[in-house]
């Protein structure tokens, strides 16, 4: 691999061959050199590129795994490589190599991956067939002692020429990443890394680097490993010299990570490491970059190509990991070094062309960074970002300077993003309403119980409340302040059996104050985002180092952050923890399970649209998809949440704080699956159902929380192993298709949430390794029949941030970047302390008296049955339908009559303007359509009482009827006016060619018509065919004609031209299927597309 | 009925005034040694022999500084135990204070009925009274949500429907008072103080919360202005019924208008402010 970077970077190898072949699915004989080694091999050569100005965030080192010590071997001895031989040697000093011999395959293969590689084992490996070859591999590494550490030593030493100064360094395992070599060698078993957030300290993720705070863990391992490697290598003077080195930079690094603030790291350059040691604000002015100071631009240009075509192309593990990666690049900062040592090194060209530092200077990784930007815009995932993101990348000053058309671009998508921020969901009830029905005493079997349950439940807020007071007080503990009420309660529920209550009790609490998304963690962001919004990058820029004063800047943790929970989420977990009792468990777990595959089947798609309805409701998409999004969107948190919470109580019992040794997983795996009852979820089969049913979109992210909880040993045992395998394959599948802009923020959900849960330490690496996983996923392309939901856009880019917070860290990469290019340049920061001179209830004082309302309105229901919402929101539903209905049944049907009349008087005019036409027919029709509201909010409110009067049972009060009534009439008038003034009177009108008033539309008919008529065919008929009446429906042979006379048209040389010109044509085409049947299909035709 | 309601209240207030000091003697009762009550009784028998017509327990009372009704329980309860032999259930007890022509001794039941209609602060003629004021308050309550047409359940009708905990309204529509919404609401025909609230908080109110939302409290004769501090939590007190109560409304259909941005004033023209004519006794400290 090495061999065919090198011959690319010296142009022996055309590029656009090796693109092609990266791009082709087969493997083209001429390459001996697997792509899917060649892949993780560019990955980690750039990073290690990188390393030293990249000190900005935490690391990305989702290395990809290295493939298999014989790659190399493999490379060496093909033909591709010329200088295999020498790239052996060139890593290993160790003199006697013999391509293609395992045994010492492991020394290169250990010099390329070893030292930075983040092992997310095999994540990179994107062909099952690659498996066998790296598992091979990593088992042969694996033997630890020997190969692992030889590595080690070898990486250290110098390639070339036996100093062991500067260049040296940088052959050390980068900041923040760790130095575990591929698979899992003893002594890097040893140390684990802390994770970032205490949040889950059942799963101590022992390698998830990419939530490890910058560099925490790596300098013990860094000296551990290096210092063994030093044993095996022998030299007794080059051990002593990076002794001294290590001991240099393991100081630094401590007290860098004492500071909080992100700092830059210093260049490791020899010359000035001593003097600085220490020294974490330097006052170097930092470099800024410069067009005009990059070096190695051709050959910067060749890296670029091949890493877009393997990001375009999905070969790499996780396309967010990537972005992250570059969009550090772009904000790198390195100090500005005159040692002329240094330039020397980075100008000469050395022999080794591998060897040059092509992204040492900041110059050249801004320039890469951009390059990279440029070229994978069309990888439409940047444009799909957030607006603040897109916005702060807009502003960077680095991508004005290298690419102002990039820049262009980029503020052109920021008005695009369709980033919308309504207002969510009032939680101002946080208890659990007493409903007679399920709570009175009835429900339970003695009045002991019954009592019992009142006093649990007041207990069991009094808890709530306390944690919610204190629970953010320093030293607080969860089990100390409420661990005996809990157990009081656990003792109590036992005697009186009265588990299934509190368990529905629970959970009910749980999602009344959870699912709401992320109330308390999240507001901090939002408050940026929307200053952000308001203010720009460069008043950001000021308000970011005011913000710095104020309190600690958020840190950036990357992104894959190791699962979590938030706000109240973490009452219920502790509280469950603290429990601890298996019964209370059990019911929670039924009962999750439960209400889990209920929404996992549920309707999202409007109440009552069967598919025999389609036709119909189809015309009312538009309208109702901001209702089907948001149902999906509410489904879909809660389905997460619950998930979450019941792979933790599944999971509970076996989690371990690392990962068991072999042995103890081998027992465990063999005990575990002999377990002969199902595991708690079936999740191989919910899977395989919704990848059948296409509603993977629904069922994978909640999926993806659950397995998130899963303990070391559970990815073993066959089940979830099969899941992960489907998933895997789901994923590729999905992360292919990311390039096709249907439905792609669906895609991209499924994306990032998969991608999310492979980083998850707990998903072991050589998972993905086994290609038993083939079956479920292609299963997808056969059934095509019935739309699922996942060819529905229901995913809007506020779940998606909903969903994957982690996908934020882009933005506050940039905004650090911002305060940070000020910060840096000198000036001490001083903490400002705030005091807060409000009174803590004015915001509820200022409430506004709408939202008031919308909050009476929810408080209403939250006493009332539940079927009485389910009622008033359906019939509001359907009345609403109903009154669009109408109006397009009368009113509409008149206008678009007018309409026509107009169009036709028009265009018999002598001088008639196809545009200008259309624009005033338009306005004219809008204005009537005004009318149109008014009609239909009065027919809701004739609808509305009739119906709620028949559904609610008798027995209800005058005032509860009266005031479901009303808010059915307000809800039903709502919908129907929504999606009229979005059809007849809003802006769409105004977008000729594609807004539908009934079967035929107006807009569509104008170009249409014309061209007709300059075909010199009556159009006249065509007008005539729109189906008012029965009676107007032309017969059979009358359609049949008129499909010839069409038909005729169309292969006519002048449509195609016609067609050519315009840039989307609407035909309308007729066919006939019977006599009173019509259907009619809209093509879309492209500038491009062939009749 | 009137007149005996001002005249109750004449004498609750008396009683409020005093209600700390009260405690204090009530507290100090509760610790009364067994040796304490051997020395009252062995006195009053004594005195009661002396003097039989003489309301000997009363002054004793009064010399020892004791709330006479719980004088009369404390010598109750010792004089019960010479006859059954046992100590007597609470609700003997009690019935005979209520009623002393039921206690077998004529002396002491003279003794007891001038103790109780002699107490302000304790015994069952106050209780009566406290009881009297509650229900009168509750009717009050009622009569204003009436009179503003909110519908409501109360507390019997809660009580059927097999509620665990029942505030004395629970209202079927909510409404909003001071932008806090409210569900249900307690009345309370007394002074809130520190540790009456208290109670309440844990005994009732909280319970309340837990199960039905946020809500009010209304003393009818004041409370300690700081203990209003859980008004965003979901428990709001008010010393006299709400004035300023926004219900949810529906604008009818001439106000309604199309347009977004009217929708806004709509809005504002449908809250109600219910004007309350004559806002309730202010004691609010």
């Amino acid at each position: 691999m090495a061999a065919l970077l090198e011959s690319l970077m010296l142009r022996k190898v055309d590029i656009n061959t090796v693109l092609g072949w990266l791009k082709d699915s087969f493997t083209e004989p001429e390459f001996t050199v697997q792509k899917l080694e060649f892949v993780p091999f560019l990955l980690n050569f750039l990073r290690e590129q990188s390393s030293q100005v990249l000190t900005n965030g935490p690391a990305t080192p989702a290395k990809t795994p290295s493939f298999s010590d014989k790659l190399a071997g493999r490379s060496t001895s093909s033909g591709a490589g010329s200088r295999s031989a020498s790239r052996v040697q060139l890593f290993s000093p160790a003199p006697s190599v013999s391509p293609g011999s395992e045994s010492e395959a492991a020394g290169p293969s250990g010099l390329t991956v070893g030292g930075q590689l983040r092992h997310e084992g095999g994540r990179g490996d994107l062909h099952s067939n690659e498996a066998g070859r790296w598992e091979a591999g990593g088992r042969r590494s694996a033997r630890g002692v020997g190969g692992g550490h030889t590595r080690m030593g070898e990486q250290v030493s110098p390639p070339f020429a036996g100093q062991l100064n500067l260049n040296n360094l940088e052959d050390f395992p980068p900041v923040g990443s760790s130095p575990i070599s591929p698979a899992t060698s003893k002594p890097s078993r040893r140390i684990n890394p802390t994770p970032v957030s205490g949040d889950r300290p059942h799963s101590k993720p022992k390698t998830c680097f990419t939530s490890t705070p910058f560099q925490k863990a790596s300098s013990p391992l860094l000296e551990t490993e290096a210092s063994d490697g030093l044993m095996t290598a022998g030299s007794s003077m080059r051990l002593k010299e990076e002794r001294e080195l290590l001991k240099r930079e393991k100081t630094k690094r401590a007290q860098q990570v004492a500071s909080p603030l992100l700092s830059a790291l210093d260049p490791c350059t020899p010359t000035k490491t001593g003097a600085r040691t220490g020294s974490k604000v330097t006052s170097d002015m930092p470099t800024s970059p410069e067009p005009s100071k990059v070096t190695f631009s051709s050959e910067l240009d060749v890296l670029v190509e091949l890493y877009c075509t393997c990001i375009s192309e999905n070969l790499v593990p996780n396309i967010f990991l990537e972005l992250f990666f570059v969009m550090q690049l772009l904000t790198s900062w390195a100090h500005h070094t005159h040692d002329n040592e240094e330039q020397k090194s980075l100008c000469a060209a050395n022999t080794e062309v591998l060897e040059r530092c092509y992204l040492r200077q900041v110059h050249n990784c801004v320039y890469f960074a951009v390059k990279v930007l440029e070229n994978q815009f069309q990888w439409v995932l940047i444009a799909h970002l957030d607006k603040c993101t897109l916005r702060l990348l807009a502003e960077n000053e680095r991508v004005a300077c290298f690419s102002p058309d990039l820049r262009d671009r980029l503020t052109q998508a920021q008005d695009r993003s369709t980033a919308k921020l309504s207002p969510s969901a009032s939680t101002f009830i946080h208890s659990v309403p007493f409903q007679p029905a399920t709570d009175n005493r009835s429900n339970f079997f003695s009045d002991k119980a019954f009592h019992t349950f009142k006093k649990q439940r007041d207990v069991f807020y009094e808890v709530l409340r306390e944690w919610e007071d204190l629970h953010k007080e320093p030293g607080w503990s969860f089990d100390a302040a409420l661990g005996g009420r809990i157990r009081g309660i656990m003792s109590q529920l036992t005697s009186a059996g009265n588990h299934s209550h509190f368990a529905r009790l629970f959970l009910k609490q749980l999602v009344q104050v959870c699912k709401g998304p992320r109330p308390s963690s999240s507001s901090v962001d939002a408050a940026d985002a929307d200053l952000l919004g308001m203010l720009g990058a460069d008043s950001l820029g000021r308000l970011k180092r005011l913000e710095e004063r104020l309190i600690q800047p958020h840190g950036v943790v990357g992104p894959c952050p190791p699962p979590s929970f938030p706000g109240h989420q973490e009452f219920f977990r502790d509280f469950i923890q603290t429990a601890s009792c298996c019964q209370l468990n059990q019911h929670l777990q039924d009962s999750l399970c439960q209400q889990l595959l209920q929404l996992d089947e549920v309707s999202i798609l409007s109440p009552a649209a069967p598919i025999g309805d389609g036709e119909e409701e189809e015309e009312e998409e538009d309208g109702d998809m901001e209702q089907q999004k948001q149902r999906f969107s509410s489904v879909l948190l809660l389905a997460r949440l619950l998930a979450k919470f019941l792979g933790f109580i599944s999971f509970f019992p076996y989690q371990t704080s690392g990962r068991p040794s072999r042995d103890i997983q081998e027992t465990s795996v063999a005990l575990r699956s002999k377990v002969t009852s199902l595991p708690v979820l079936d999740v191989c089969a919910v899977l395989n159902n919704s990848i059948r049913r296409k509603r993977t979109i629904l069922t994978v992210p909640w999926l993806v929380e659950f397995l998130s909880m899963l303990d070391f040993i559970g990815p073993l045992l066959l089940c979830y192993r099969t899941t992960l395998g489907s998933l895997l394959l789901l994923y590729r599948f999905d992360s292919a298709d990311l390039s096709e802009e249907m439905c792609y923020l669906n895609k991209l959900l499924l994306v990032s949430v998969l991608g999310w849960l492979f980083q998850i330490p707990v998903i072991p690496e050589d998972i993905f390794l086994t290609c038993e996983f083939t079956a479920a996923v292609r299963e997808a392309d056969g059934v095509t029949g019935s739309a699922g939901l996942d060819c529905i856009p229901l995913v809007d880019q506020r779940l998606l941030y909903t969903c994957c917070p982690f996908l934020g860290e882009f933005r506050k990469l940039l905004a650090a970047f911002v305060s940070g290019s000020t910060a840096r340049s000198g000036g001490i920061i001083r903490k400002i302390t705030p005091t807060s001179a409000e009174l803590k209830d004015t915001p509820t004082a200022m409430r506004s008296q709408q939202k008031l309302q919308v909050d009476l309105e929810q408080a209403f229901f939250h006493n009332q049955p539940p079927s009485l919402r389910r009622t008033v929101e359906f019939v509001a539903e359907r009345v609403g339908s109903n009154a669009v209905k109408h109006m397009k049944a009368t009113l509409v049907r008149e206008l678009v009559e007018r309409g026509e009349k107009m169009l036709r008087d028009g265009l018999e005019s002598p001088n008639s303007n196809a545009s200008m036409l259309n624009e005033s027919i338009c306005a004219r029709l809008c204005e009537a359509g005004l009318e149109a509201l008014a009609k239909a909010t009065k027919y809701c409110d004739e609808k509305s009482p009739e119906a709620i009067r028949v559904l609610l049972p008798d027995e209800t009060t005058p005032t509860v009827l009266t005031t479901s009534e009303n808010i059915t009439k307000r809800l039903a008038a709502e919908k129907a006016c929504g999606w009229l003034s979005a059809n007849i009177t809003g802006s769409e009108i105004k977008t000729p060619l594609r807004s539908r008033f009934d079967g035929f539309t107006v807009t569509e008919l104008v170009p249409f018509l014309l061209h007709l008529r300059r075909m010199k065919i009556n159009y006249t008929y065509l007008v005539a065919v729109g189906p008012r009446t029965d009676d107007e429906l032309p017969t059979g042979s009358h359609l049949r004609t008129l499909i010839h006379r069409v038909g005729d048209t169309l292969t006519c040389r002048k449509v195609h031209e016609y067609i050519r010109q315009t840039p989307v044509l609407d035909l309308l085409i007729f066919v006939c299927m019977d006599h009173t049947l019509l259907l009619f299909f809209n093509l879309y035709l492209v500038p491009d597309f062939y009749i | 009925m009137d007149r005996s309601f001002e005249t109750y209240t004449a004498v609750y207030e008396d009683a409020e005034g005093q209600i700390s000091s009260k405690r204090i003697k009530r507290t100090i009762s509760m610790h009364r040694s067994p040796a304490d009550v051997e020395r009252y009784f062995q006195r009053y028998l004594s005195e009661a022999e002396a003097r039989p017509t003489a309301p000997v327990l009363l002054e004793l009372a009064n010399e020892m500084d004791l709330s006479p009704a719980l004088m009369a329980r404390i010598i109750l309860d010792r004089f019960l135990q010479d006859v059954d032999g046992g100590i007597p259930s609470k609700t003997v007890l009690n019935s005979m204070l209520k009623e002393p022509s039921l206690i077998p001794d004529q002396i002491l039941a003279n003794n007891i009925y001038q103790c109780t209609i002699n107490d302000c602060c304790y015994g069952p003629l106050v209780d009566c009274i406290k009881h009297a004021i509650g229900q009168e308050h509750e009717v009050l309550l009622r009569d204003k949500l009436k009179e503003q047409n909110l519908s409501f359940l109360d507390e019997n009708q809660l009580r059927t429907m097999g509620y665990d905990k029942t505030p004395d309204i629970i209202l079927e529509v909510p409404v909003a008072v001071e932008g806090h919404i409210v569900h249900w609401i307690e009345s309370k025909a007394s002074f809130g103080d520190d540790h009456s609230h208290r109670t309440y908080l844990n005994e009732q109110f909280w319970s309340y919360w837990n199960r039905f939302g946020p809500g009010l409290v209304i003393y009818w004769y004041g409370f300690i202005g700081e203990l209003d501090c859980q008004r965003d939590r979901g428990i709001l007190l008010k010393d006299c019924f709400p004035t300023d109560i926004v219900t949810l409304c529906h604008a009818t259909q001439q106000e309604r208008t199309p347009e977004a941005p009217k929708e806004d004033k709509e809005w504002k023209k449908g809250i109600r402010r219910v004007a309350d004519e004559k806002p309730g006794k202010k004691l609010n400290v």
